[in-house]
Formats: C-alpha cells, structure tokens, sequence
C-alpha cells in the first residue's frame, strides 16, 4: 500500500476523495481475491472507470437499483466476500437505508457503503442530490463504522483501513477535486482515532470531513486575534474518540464542531451526546448547515451560504468567545 | 416414488402439530398462523427431500442456502429445521420465549440452519441473488432457494432482484411465492392485485412453474425440474396455496394471519390436523 509523500499527496489532492477513493480500490482490488465493487449505474460518476476497466470481474453494476445493490451486496458478503458498494451520499444513506440497517447493522455483513458526493459537493444538482443528512442516519445504526475522511490521502488511508477490517464501514466522501491538502507526508491513521492537528488554550475546534482545512484557516484568523486555537480531525465519528474530546475539554472554554452537514444528528450531535453525560464541561458551539434545504448553487456558494468557510467560522467562533468572555 | 413421498406428507402432518403447539404456547403474544400453514408442505418438501443439507454440518460449504424473505413464517421454518434435525424438536418449545433463539422473526443463527434474519419484507430475493452470483463465480454446485409470499410481492425491491436474477443469468437461483392469495388487510387482489402474476415473472426472464402448493408430490416434481443443470433462467415455482391451510377455520381467512388460540380452538385444531393419531406427547 502507498506510503504518502508530497508528491503523492498532491497528486490525490488533485484527485479528490472520489478519485483517491477508486484510486485505492485498483491497490486493494491487485491483493484482495475476494474484493468485489458494486456501482447502481454512476461508474463513472463514482470515478470507477479504470478500475472496470483493470478489473472488470471485480465491478459489480446494478443499475438504477439502490435496494438491490445493498441486497446483493449482502449475499455475496455472507459467502466471504469483501464487498464496496457505492454511490451518491444522498441516494445510498436513505434509498438502501433499511437494507443497510439489517444487513450491515443487524446481521453485520463485511460490506463498506461508501457514498460519494456528500455534503454540498453536487452543486447545481440540487438538494436531491445533496447527502447532507447521511452522517446522522449511518451512525443511528449499531455496529456501522461511520468515516469522514479530510482530504485525498486520508481517504486512501481510510478506505485501506476500511477494507482490512472485517466489519460493516460507512465512509462519507465529500469536497471537490483539487481538494486542499491537510497530510503531506506519511501519518498514523487509526479508524476511531482523531489526530490533533494544532494545539491551543482557548477554543478546540473538532472537525471532520472537508471542514477539517476550513477550520485549520479559521484557526490562524483566531490566533491573529489573540484566541488560541486546537484543531482535531475528527476522521470517525463512530466510535467516536471520546478521549480526545475528554482532552479537548480539559484544555478549552469553548468546544466548537464543524462540519459539512446537517447540525442535526451530525458530528455536533454525537459530540454533545457525548458531553451532556459528563459534568462542568465547556460550552459547545455547533457550526454545520442549518436545517433547511438550499438555495441552489456553485459548491464554493453553499459554503459561503451556510456559514462553512474559514473566515465565517473564525467569525461565529469569535463572537461567541467574545461573548462568553464578558458575560 | 411413495418412499420419498410418504415420509414428506408425515413430516408436513407433525410440522403443523408442532406449529399448533408453538402458536398455542405463544399464548397472547400470537403467531402468524394463516402464512406459516399454508407454506407447511413447501417447507417439508425442501427440508425433507430437495434441499442438500448436513445438521450435523451446518456451516457445511456446499449447502444448499435456504432465505425465508416472508420472515412471518417462522412456524414452517422452525418446525422444518428442527424435524430436519437442526435443533432438537423439544426447542421448538422455545418459540416466542424471551432471550431465546426462536422469534416472532428468524435471527441468523448458522449452527441452527438459520441463514440469515428476516422480517422486513422484500428483502430475500436480493440475498439470494448475491449467495448465487457468488456460486456462480466460484463455480459452486449449490443452489440458492429464496422463499416469498404473494403479498410481499407489492415490495418494489422484490422487482429489483428479480430483473437482476435473469441479468446475470442465475440458474442456480430458485424463487418460491407461496400463493396463498391474502395479505394482511385482505384479499391481494383487493389490496393490490398482482394479476397475471405468472406473466410478471416471465415477463422479468424468469421461467415460471405453477404448482399445487399443497400437493407434496407436485411439489417433489416442480423442484427436481428446476433444479436440473439447464437453462438460462432462473427459475420460479408459484405455488397455490390456502391461507390457514389443513385447519377448517383458518383456511382462506385473513383474520388468521396473526392471531392467538383459545384452548378450545386449539384442541380443535390439533384433532383437524393429526386425525386423532397425535406426534405429541
């Protein structure tokens, strides 16, 4: 399996998750006689074209069929075989979502869901096509695995982990290609275990997915202010590191989470889950989209909409540390 | 042929004793009743001589994998494993009993012949398909037996799978629907009507077998035909069923779908089914 340098960082970062996604498919796909993917009709639109064509045996296509897919999935998964299914975020998550709950859920089938396009990343496609909901939906089920990778090389790293370990995964991929770097070099990747990024005093930020790099930028303007900022990436959600938020509480007035998805059962429901049942923890700030569907646009036009780039997180952290600190 | 028959007629009769006796000691909590005795000779008929299967070797690779889609019909499943020789008939008094391994709906369970949980309706046909592709890809000799009702039918998801079953050319893939022509609210044609519910399935490149559900013999013959090496297609056996059948009462009554015996019902029953010659004690 590769080992991240700057140059194949940046070459992943080109790719996007969904590019560094099938990318590390063809690795596994080269040692892994039992590896089988399966597409409901977006093979190419899931960036898997090369792998079908390196390895047609191995890509599994269903059609328009998400049931089906997860279904299928399910039977070749219970005669051993490793199986990733993907598609759309929005379509995997709640089409197939009771297949998912009994297969992967209830009877723990091997198979990783992995759902492309998540967040706001399908633009002008619209909020049918937008998977922003998907996080609260897989981790509500017991026993899924539920990842939120930060860039093209995380993603290698977490489908690889994904792939090794012998259980159900949910992996969210999201961002665009050209997708900003946060690993330039090799790192410890672990599933269920967050990575500090920068330590501060004041506020510790825990992100996932894309926000991870918005974050990271917010956190220089925050420091430029004088607050003094931890970021976490918070690469899995369940099981969610708790340890590292326990950390994180201990060292900040302000625990704030960030992430490109619903405020609702997200990562910001699973982190003050967590939080309510321990006591005189810090104040907790949930920046995510607001519960309503979108004005349709550009990627970089939702962000700016709902408040996710780094600039507006600075400035909703700001004004509530501000706030807190006067009161 | 009788010395095939006969035993699967008998092994039916103490199935729907031991079905009666379960349903009976559910007590208020009920069991599906209507949908488990009119899939009773079906289920005899696989587990007590179509189905290639090893008790003593559950996990055995070459078994013939068996999905219950309608989850429902755990009072034929059950009785068929433990007559089969899965488990002992004696657990069969487990049924319904809480933190045991004998539910209203069937849990995977491999070392008691259970394959996999079920209860949501629609969702067999799919499994099937995947157990058989990877058969097929391995070259396998077993076969893939999925078990629906008519009803369960109106899932869309069962169309899904059928149109990949015939896709991938999936010989080794058998379908049953046990046709008993009711569903929960009533009568399927009412409710939904599915009608011609052969054409549907051949339409989806199925070949399709129509059978007394309730004749052993028949059913010996369908499934020996399906199970030869030929074709394309996968192969389907619509079985016409009753509803209840074997008890005069329940027959093609829907209020018996899920419902509890009174000790008189029950007494009644058990005389209609064992004819006065009982297998329990």
């Amino acid at each position: 399996m590769p080992t991240l340098n700057s140059l194949n960082a940046r070459m992943y970062s080109k790719l996007g998750q969904r590019g560094s996604f099938a990318l590390t498919l063809e690795e596994i796909a080269a040692q892994d006689e039992e590896l089988i993917v399966m597409t409901a009709d977006l093979t190419t639109l899931t960036g898997l074209t090369r792998f079908k064509e390196k390895f047609p045996d191995k890509l599994l296509n269903i059609g328009i069929a998400e049931q089906n897919m997860i279904g299928i999935a399910a039977g070749m998964a219970k005669e051993g075989k490793t199986v990733f299914a993907t598609t759309y975020s929005n379509f995997l998550a709640m089409r197939s979502y009771e297949q998912i709950r009994i297969h992967l859920g209830y009877m723990n089938f091997n198979i990783k869901v992995v759902g492309s396009g998540s967040g706001l990343a399908m633009g002008m496609s619209g909020n049918t096509h937008y998977g922003i909901e998907d996080i609260a939906l897989m981790r509500a089920i017991p026993g899924l695995i539920v990842v939120s990778p930060a860039d093209g090389s995380e993603t290698m790293k977490a489908v690889i982990e994904a792939a090794k370990h012998p259980g159900p995964v949910y992996i969210r991929l999201s961002g665009t290609m050209n997708i900003p770097i946060i690993y330039h070099e090799e790192y410890p990747f672990e599933l269920g275990k967050s990575i500090l990024l920068r330590k501060g005093t004041d506020v510790s930020i825990i992100a996932t997915g894309t926000m991870v790099h918005e974050s990271l930028i917010a956190a220089n303007l925050l420091e430029e202010k004088g607050i003094s900022v931890s970021v976490i990436d918070m690469h899995t959600i369940k099981p969610l590191d708790t340890i590292a938020i326990k950390d994180a509480c201990r060292n900040a007035k302000l625990i704030v989470t960030v992430e490109e998805h619903s405020i609702i059962g997200g990562l910001g429901g699973a982190v003050a889950e967590y939080l309510c049942a321990i006591p005189s923890v810090p104040r907790q700030l949930i920046i995510g989209i607001p519960d309503v569907f979108q004005k349709v646009g550009d990627y970089q036009y939702l962000l700016e909409q709902n408040g996710l780039t780094g600039s507006q997180i600075a400035e909703k952290i700001m004004d509530t540390f501000n706030m807190m600190v006067h009161s | 042929m009788d010395e095939v028959i006969i035993p699967i007629q008998k092994m039916a009769k103490r199935m729907r004793e031991h079905a009666l006796q379960m349903a009976f000691s559910a007590g208020a909590n009920g069991a599906h009743l209507g949908g488990g005795l009119s899939m009773m000779d079906i289920m005899a008929t696989l587990y007590g001589g179509i189905l290639h299967l090893d008790p003593k070797n559950p996990e055995w690779d070459e078994r013939d994998r068996f999905i219950l889609s309608k989850g429902h019909g755990v009072l034929a499943y059950y009785t068929a494993l433990a007559e089969a020789g899965f488990f002992p008939v004696e657990d069969l008094k487990k049924f319904e009993l809480n933190g045991e391994f004998l539910p209203g709906h069937p849990v995977m369970n491999l070392k008691k012949g259970i394959e996999c949980s079920g209860g949501s309706l629609g969702m067999g046909l799919s499994l099937g398909v995947g157990i058989a592709l990877v058969g097929k890809m391995r070259n396998k000799r077993y076969r893939s037996f999925v078990l629906m009702g008519d009803g369960e039918c109106n899932e869309g998801s069962v169309w899904e799978a059928a149109m990949s079953a015939s896709h991938f050319h999936l010989t080794n893939l058998i379908a049953i629907i046990d046709k008993n022509n009711l569903q929960y609210d009533g009568c399927c044609s009412e409710i939904m009507n599915m009608d011609d519910f052969k054409a549907k399935w051949e339409s989806f490149g199925w070949t399709v077998t129509e059978t007394d559900g309730h004749n052993i013999k028949e059913l010996y013959d369908a499934f020996s035909l399906c199970t030869g090496p030929f074709g394309k297609k996968p192969h389907v056996i619509i079985a016409h069923t009753i509803k209840g059948k074997g008890i005069s009462f329940m027959e093609n009554n829907a209020a018996w779908h899920h419902s509890r015996l009174s000790q008189k019902q029950y007494d009644l029953a058990l005389a209609e089914v064992s004819g006065g010659e009982s297998c329990l004690p």
